[in-house]
């Protein structure tokens, strides 16, 4: 296996971006950004990417532009990953058959998609890919939202959030279904490696693409992509309201080795009350009516029972 | 390296086997795929091989007929040999990544053992789901038998493959009728049948590490009419010469000759009926008898159906006075598809031509020689009236009433 990148600091961070251009149409603040750049930064090795149809993909390969300085291809909502599955079973082949161009090379193959494209649409797609052992990384960018469509619940959309197809009104709050628990069930596929991510924790996030780079098998990546126009908040907050969603435990980072030996690798010294998270975005602003506190109640235990349930499976390593 | 495997000069193959046994011959690099009745065995055949040595590619059994395009899709991208076979509803399930392989101009290869669409479900042939690709820019080649099953495999690679055209191509058989009868099939050995296709030739691959390349971009109203222009112009200028080149080397090499329009019977043809699939076989038989008997009719066969080969139909129908279109798929609130095609084709011929349509077979119902004697007498009467003296579409062989529709 080739030598992997050493972590870089902040700065170097912030300053390469050997393969992913700043220059790309994503809102100001996008989280998709920043996380696509801390995953290809974590390595040096040559890579495969696709995008699945989202925001992501419709906003850095507008013809005659290009965004990735890598090769890239984009298919349809539901099957970047098998497209890179295809791309990875021709790799394998032409190396068997002597005909690759550069034999001692190793790239690695990547997978980008939105929630919709992995939670729902692509579900059947992802779930085949990694029932099959395909050598590949895919990385959820999870905004919780179908943004690219005008911002539509998906099966990531947490309770209580407004959306356009979950409106809050005057008789609803909202999306009235919890979040798909997408890690356990791609555990549970028997993965070398999934794990939860945040931009915001960008050294975390790096062990860990490192850590899925390293592996032979399928790999899957949930990062929290914290979305300033469907989740309502100023451009500038992006990565306060990430920090915000690690240390409520709203999004507990840790990791899932072999589908069973399970890692909390973030714990918040001071862990701050779910509200603070939420009231901190326009999507959950009519939580805070007096109608709506028994969400916010459901909230809180919800969290709480998470984070327990977490640490039980962390202590009896399943 | 693949084992090679020594063939009789003539093997007794059905359809299956023949495509199965050409894309063994070309050495796919890749293929994803779906089981799905009666285009099954092209791939089971191919696992096959695999498991004895006889290809050393690398085989995806996925989870759906969408994945299996998606991961041909991919594969080809990244710039190998790929393909794959379907029928009926996985074709259908295919349809959205077929417009997007021919949209990345990838040369991938699909086997489309034809066979009705659901509901009602029915697993027996007729040409439903070939109509639901027509308009998704791949060329598409029609066998009427295994021998041509065989033999198109190796001109679809030749044409697709093809730096000038790098479309994708579907080979069409005819479901059981055709996929699983039994025929002698003339062979070529390895070697010939390779060379005949020649090495791959990557272009844009996504595996050249040192020139990274981009593929599947958003076009807004600015570019996608350019490039789908781009596509409907290569199909219609390029790629039938390459077919006709490729069917030319074909013919030099086996002596086995194809056309872009097979006619059968056509000399001073009054009427003639225009199909595909096994009903070309059928109707040869009929013409000839209805020769011997001193009538002037013929046979038209759709070898290539798309590009559709506008000149070379008008020219085959040239001096026909009355034209049966027969049709093997459910209508559906309009004519059938060949009837529309051939109605676009012939309004700016310059002689004035009787289109009569008949829908037959949906389902596998056959279509036997007593209906085409039946639909010549009435083309024979067409043509001596100068009119239609039957209703414009007809439908062959349901029980019941007689369907037709002035
Ligand atoms: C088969 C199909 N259905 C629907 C769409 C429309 N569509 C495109 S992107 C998208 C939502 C994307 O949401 P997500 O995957 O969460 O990514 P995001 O845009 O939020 O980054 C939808 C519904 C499509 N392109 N294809
Ligand atoms: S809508 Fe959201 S996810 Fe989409 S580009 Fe804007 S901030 Fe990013």
């Amino acid at each position: 296996m080739s030598e992997m990148k050493k972590i870089k600091n902040l700065k170097e961070f912030s300053t390469s971006a050997d393969r992913f251009e700043g220059a790309n149409l994503l809102c100001p603040g996008c989280a998709h950004s920043i996380i696509v750049r801390e995953v290809l930064n974590a390595t040096n090795d040559d890579l495969i990417l696709s995008a699945s149809t989202g925001c992501l993909e419709v906003c850095t390969a507008v013809y005659p532009y290009t965004s990735w300085d890598a090769s890239w291809i984009h298919i349809g909502f539901e099957n970047g990953s098998t497209a890179v599955a295809g791309a990875e079973a021709m790799y394998k082949a032409l190396k068997r058959k002597g005909r690759l161009k550069q034999p001692d090379r190793e790239p690695k193959f990547v997978s980008f998609a939105g929630d919709g494209a992995s939670y729902d649409i692509g579900f059947q797609w992802i779930s085949g890919c990694f029932e099959r052992g395909h050598n590949i990384m895919h990385v959820v960018l999870d905004n919780e939202v179908y943004a690219n469509t005008g911002g539509q619940r998906s099966s990531s959309t947490p309770i209580g959030g407004s959306t356009t197809t979950s409106p809050a009104g005057r008789v609803s709050y909202g999306e009235k279904q919890h979040k798909k628990d997408m890690l356990s069930i791609m555990a549970a596929h028997g993965a070398p490696y999934v794990a939860q991510v945040a931009p915001n924790k960008w050294k975390d996030m790096v062990k860990k693409i490192q850590h899925g780079f390293s592996v032979e098998g399928p790999v899957f990546i949930n990062a929290m992509s914290a979305c300033t126009t469907e989740w309502k908040f100023l451009p500038e907050d992006t990565i306060a309201i990430s920090d915000l969603a690690t240390d409520s435990l709203v999004f507990p980072l840790y990791e899932i080795i072999d589908g069973r030996k399970l890692n909390i690798t973030y714990r918040p010294k001071n862990v701050i009350p779910v509200k603070d998270y939420l009231g901190a975005q326009g999507r959950f602003k009519h939580l805070f009516k007096p109608e709506n506190k028994h969400v916010l109640d459901e909230w809180q235990a919800r969290v709480d029972r998470d984070w327990e349930y977490l640490q039980r499976r962390e202590e009896a390593g399943v | 390296m693949a084992d090679k495997m020594e063939l009789r000069d003539v093997e007794v193959w059905d359809g299956n086997m023949a495509a199965s046994q050409a894309l063994r011959q070309v050495q796919i690099d890749v293929v994803a795929a779906y089981p799905i009745t009666p285009s099954t065995p092209i791939v089971e055949n191919y696992g096959n091989y695999l498991a004895n040595g006889y290809v050393d590619g690398e085989f995806i059994m996925v989870e759906s007929e969408h994945a299996a395009m998606s991961g041909c899709i991919g594969a080809s991208a990244a710039g190998g040999r790929v393909a794959t076979a379907t029928s009926s509803q996985g074709f259908a399930l295919m349809v959205e990544t077929l417009y997007q392989a021919s949209g990345m101009r990838l040369p991938i290869i699909l086997n489309v053992v034809n066979r009705a669409l659901a509901a009602p479900l029915n697993v027996n042939g007729d040409h439903s789901d070939m109509y639901l690709g027509r308009d998704s820019g791949w060329i598409q080649l029609d066998a009427y038998n295994p021998q041509q099953a065989y033999d198109l495999n190796f001109i679809a690679f030749r044409v697709a493959e093809d730096h000038e055209v790098r479309l994708p191509c579907m080979v069409h058989q005819d479901g059981f009728l055709t996929s699983h009868t039994a025929q002698g099939v003339k062979t070529l050995d390895d070697d010939t049948a390779y060379n005949f296709v020649g090495d791959f030739k990557p272009m844009n691959d996504m595996l050249d590490l040192d020139h990274p390349v981009t593929h599947g971009v958003q076009t807004e109203e600015d570019w996608h009419f350019e490039h789908k222009a781009r596509q409907h112009n290569d199909l219609m200028t390029k790629v039938l010469p390459k077919i006709q080149a490729a069917f030319n080397a074909f013919e030099k090499l086996t002596g086995r000759k194809y056309n872009i329009v097979e006619t059968y019977n056509m000399e001073e043809a009054e009427v003639a009926v225009v199909c595909m699939g096994t009903s070309v076989e059928t109707a040869i038989e009929v013409s000839n008898e209805l020769r011997a008997e001193g009538k002037k009719v013929g046979v038209i066969g759709i070898r290539v159906l798309r590009p559709w080969p506008f000149e070379q139909i008008v020219e085959a129908l040239k001096g026909v006075k009355a034209i049966g279109a027969l049709d093997r798929s459910s209508p559906n609130g309009t004519f059938g598809m060949l009837y529309n095609e051939l109605a676009g084709t012939l309004i700016n011929c310059g002689e004035a031509k009787v289109l009569t349509n008949y829908v037959y077979g949906l389902g596998g119902r056959d279509l036997t020689k007593v209906h085409l004697r039946e639909i010549y007498a009435e083309l024979l009467a067409n043509a001596e009236a100068g009119k239609p003296t039957t209703p414009m579409q007809q439908l062959i062989g349901v029980r019941g009433p007689k369907i037709s529709f002035h």
